[in-house]
C-alpha cells in the first residue's frame, strides 16, 4: 500500500500530520506517542518576538468543541532556533515550522532565518489566527485580505526555496478567491481550515468566559464546515491541499481525503488523545485495504456527485 | 508512555456528592509524586469533549485514589463508573509537591475537596518522621472530607466551616493565621495549600507576613494537560505560566493573584 505524498518538495511517508498548536514542539509529545512513525509535524506558532499570549481563560469546551484564545503565546524566533529546534532536529520526519508576523517584513524575517536551519524544509505562513491583529490590512484576519495573501506570500517566495503551506481561514466570502491568491502567489499548498472566531458568555457575571474575550473555535463540530472549504479549494487550485478541522478518527480523516484532501493535519483531537494521530493512520490503511485503494494518492478529490 | 488504560477498582461515595475512585496502575504509582495528577478521559463520546484533571489523593503501590467531587456532567458521569470499567488516563502529570528538606512541621491548608492532593503529601510528611497539621475549610460540615482519614494517619487536623456546623465557625484562615504566629517563631514551617483561588491568595499573604515558605497547588481551564494547548495560564511574575507543565504546584510569592 503506497501512502506515500508530495507536498511541493517535502516528500510524507504518510498523509497524517500532527497540526500547529496541538503539539508544541514535538518534546511535549515524546511520552505520549511516536512521532516518526507520522507523516510530519507543524510547530505551535513562531512569531519573530516572544508573545506573551493573552490573559485566562484560554480554553473553553465546547458541544463537541474547544474555544481557544492562546493568542500566539511562544518564544520568538531565538527562542526557537536556540532551544526548541535541538529536538525537531532529531525526528526521522519532515518538520514544517508555523510562523506568523505582525507585518510582511517580519514574514520575511522569519523565513529567512528558518531558511538556515537544515532540519526545516517547508513553513506554514499562518495567514488566520483569529486571536491577533495584524498591520498591513484593514481585515481582521490576513486570510480575508487577498491582497495581503499575495504580497506576503509572494515575498516569502523571493526569500526563502523551502517548501511554502499557507495557511488559511474559513471564515472569508470565498475560499476559492484567496486559495487561488495564495497559488499565484508561489504557494506550494494550502492547509485549512484554521478555527472559526467565536465567543461564549457567562451569563452570572455577564462576562466573556475567554481572557482574550473572542477565540477560535475547533472540533468536531467545525468538521462539516471545514469539508466544504476543502472541497471548495480542491476545485479551485492545482496545488495539494491539506485538510484539517475536527478530524477526531479515521473516517473523519477519509472524508478529508474524498473531498480533495492530499493530507491531513490532526489538530484538537490531539488534546482529547495524544496518541489519535497513529490510530487515524492505522483506520486509514484499513479503509483502503478494505476498499482494494492501493494508493491514497487514488482517493483524494474522489468524490462521486 | 504516559497514557494508559486502568481498570477501575473500586468508586465510592464517601459524602455526599464526593466519591473516591481507586484505579490500578502498577506501573504509574511508583513513579507518582504526591501533588501530581492525571487526566482522565471519562466518556469515548464528545459529550464532555475533554479530559478532566484529578490530583493523586492516595498513592499505593499497584494503584492511585482520586478523590472528586460532582461539579457537572463529566463528573457526574464518573460517579457511575463501576468497578472492572476502564479509564482512559493520562499521567503523572504536573511538576507534584516538593518537601523541603529538614523541614520540622509543615502546614497543609485545604479548602473543601481541596484536601484531595494533600492527602497524599501528609502521607508522605509523616512517613519522613515530620510533624503534618492540617487545617480545611468549607461552607459546611458537608464539604468536610478526608478528616478521619487524616487524624488515623498521624495528622493534626483543624476543621472550619462558614456555618459553624463543625470545627470552628469562620474562615480556614483565621485558624492557619493563629497557629503561624506559634511557626513563626520556629524556624522551617512551610505551609501547602491547595483550594479555591480566594483562599489560596489568603494563605499567600499570611506565608508573606510570617515569613514562611508557601506552596500552592493550582487549577485552571485545561485542555491538553501535557503542555501542548497552553491553555492553562496563569499569571506569573515571570509571564504566563502553565499549570499543567510548570505547576500545579507554584511558590505562591511567583503567583499574581488577581
Amino acid at each position: 500500500m503506497d501512502l506515500k505524498i508530495k507536498i511541493g518538495k517535502l516528500k510524507l511517508e504518510n498523509p497524517v500530520i500532527l497540526a500547529s498548536g496541538t503539539a508544541g514542539f514535538g518534546k511535549e509529545m515524546k511520552d505520549f506517542i511516536d512521532i516518526n512513525k507520522l507523516g510530519a509535524i507543524v510547530t505551535k506558532t513562531i512569531t519573530l518576538n516572544k508573545r506573551k499570549g493573552n490573559p485566562p481563560p484560554r480554553v473553553i469546551e465546547t458541544p463537541g468543541g474547544l474555544l481557544n484564545s492562546i493568542g500566539l503565546d511562544n518564544g520568538g524566533l531565538k527562542d526557537f532556533m536556540f532551544e526548541k529546534i535541538s529536538f525537531l532536529e532529531n525526528l526521522k520526519i519532515p518538520v514544517i515550522v508555523s510562523i506568523a508576523g505582525d507585518t510582511i517584513d517580519e514574514f520575511v524575517e522569519l523565513a529567512r532565518e528558518l531558511s538556515k536551519a537544515r532540519c526545516i524544509r517547508a513553513i506554514e505562513i499562518n495567514l488566520s489566527c483569529p486571536n491577533i491583529r495584524h498591520k498591513n490590512t484593514k481585515f481582521p484576519l490576513l486570510a480575508q485580505d487577498r491582497r495581503a495573501v499575495e504580497k506576503i506570500i509572494s515575498r516569502l517566495r523571493k526569500t526563502t526555496t523551502n517548501t511554502l503551506i499557507a495557511k488559511l481561514s474559513p471564515n472569508v466570502a470565498d475560499i476559492k478567491e484567496i486559495a487561488k491568491a495564495a497559488e499565484h502567489a508561489g504557494a506550494d499548498a494550502i492547509s485549512l481550515i484554521n478555527t472559526y472566531p467565536g465567543m461564549l458568555v457567562d451569563i452570572n457575571t455577564m462576562k466573556p468566559k475567554l481572557g482574550g474575550v473572542t477565540g477560535g473555535l475547533s472540533g468536531p463540530s467545525v468538521k462539516p464546515l471545514a469539508l466544504k472549504c476543502v472541497r471548495d479549494a480542491y476545485n479551485a487550485v492545482n496545488i495539494p491541499v491539506i485538510g484539517m478541522g475536527g478530524i477526531m478518527d479515521a473516517r473523519d480523516a477519509v472524508e478529508f481525503f474524498i473531498c480533495g484532501a492530499s493530507a491531513i493535519q490532526i489538530g484538537t483531537a490531539n488534546f482529547v488523545n495524544p496518541g489519535v494521530s497513529l490510530e487515524i493512520l492505522e483506520g486509514i490503511k484499513e479503509y483502503l485495504k478494505k476498499k482494494k485503494i492501493k494508493a491514497i494518492k487514488n482517493l483524494i478529490g474522489k468524490l462521486k456527485i | 508512555m504516559k497514557q494508559f488504560k486502568a481498570k477501575i477498582i473500586s468508586n465510592k461515595k464517601i459524602a455526599p456528592g464526593h466519591y473516591i475512585l481507586s484505579f490500578k496502575a502498577p506501573k504509574t504509582a511508583k513513579n507518582t509524586k504526591p501533588g501530581q495528577f492525571f487526566n482522565i478521559r471519562v466518556s469515548q463520546t464528545y459529550e464532555p469533549f475533554l479530559r478532566r484533571p484529578f490530583s493523586a489523593h492516595k498513592i499505593a503501590r499497584n494503584k492511585i485514589e482520586i478523590l472528586y467531587k460532582v461539579v457537572g456532567k463529566a463528573t457526574e458521569i464518573l460517579s457511575m463508573k463501576k468497578k472492572g470499567d476502564i479509564l482512559d488516563v493520562l499521567g503523572p502529570l504536573g511538576n507534584g509537591f516538593d518537601l523541603e528538606t529538614g523541614v520540622s512541621s509543615v502546614f497543609l491548608v485545604a479548602g473543601g475537596h481541596g484536601v484531595a492532593p494533600l492527602y497524599a503529601l501528609a502521607e508522605q510528611i509523616i512517613r519522613g518522621k515530620s510533624r503534618a497539621l492540617i487545617f480545611i475549610g468549607g461552607k459546611t460540615k458537608k464539604h468536610i472530607v478526608s478528616d478521619k482519614e487524616l487524624k488515623e494517619l498521624g495528622a493534626k487536623v483543624y476543621i472550619s466551616t462558614e456555618d459553624g456546623s463543625k470545627g470552628y465557625k469562620g474562615l480556614i484562615t483565621d485558624l492557619v493565621i493563629r497557629h503561624c504566629k506559634a511557626a513563626s517563631r520556629l524556624a522551617m514551617t512551610t505551609i501547602y495549600a491547595c483550594g479555591p483561588k480566594p483562599m489560596l491568595k489568603e494563605v499567600a499573604k499570611l506565608a508573606r507576613r510570617y515569613k514562611m515558605p508557601c506552596r500552592v497547588s493550582l487549577e485552571e481551564y485545561m485542555a491538553c494537560g501535557i503542555g501542548t494547548c497552553l491553555g492553562c495560564a496563569v499569571k506569573t511574575r515571570t509571564g504566563f505560566k502553565l499549570v499543567c507543565k510548570d505547576g500545579p504546584v507554584f511558590d505562591s510569592r511567583e503567583i499574581i493573584w488577581t
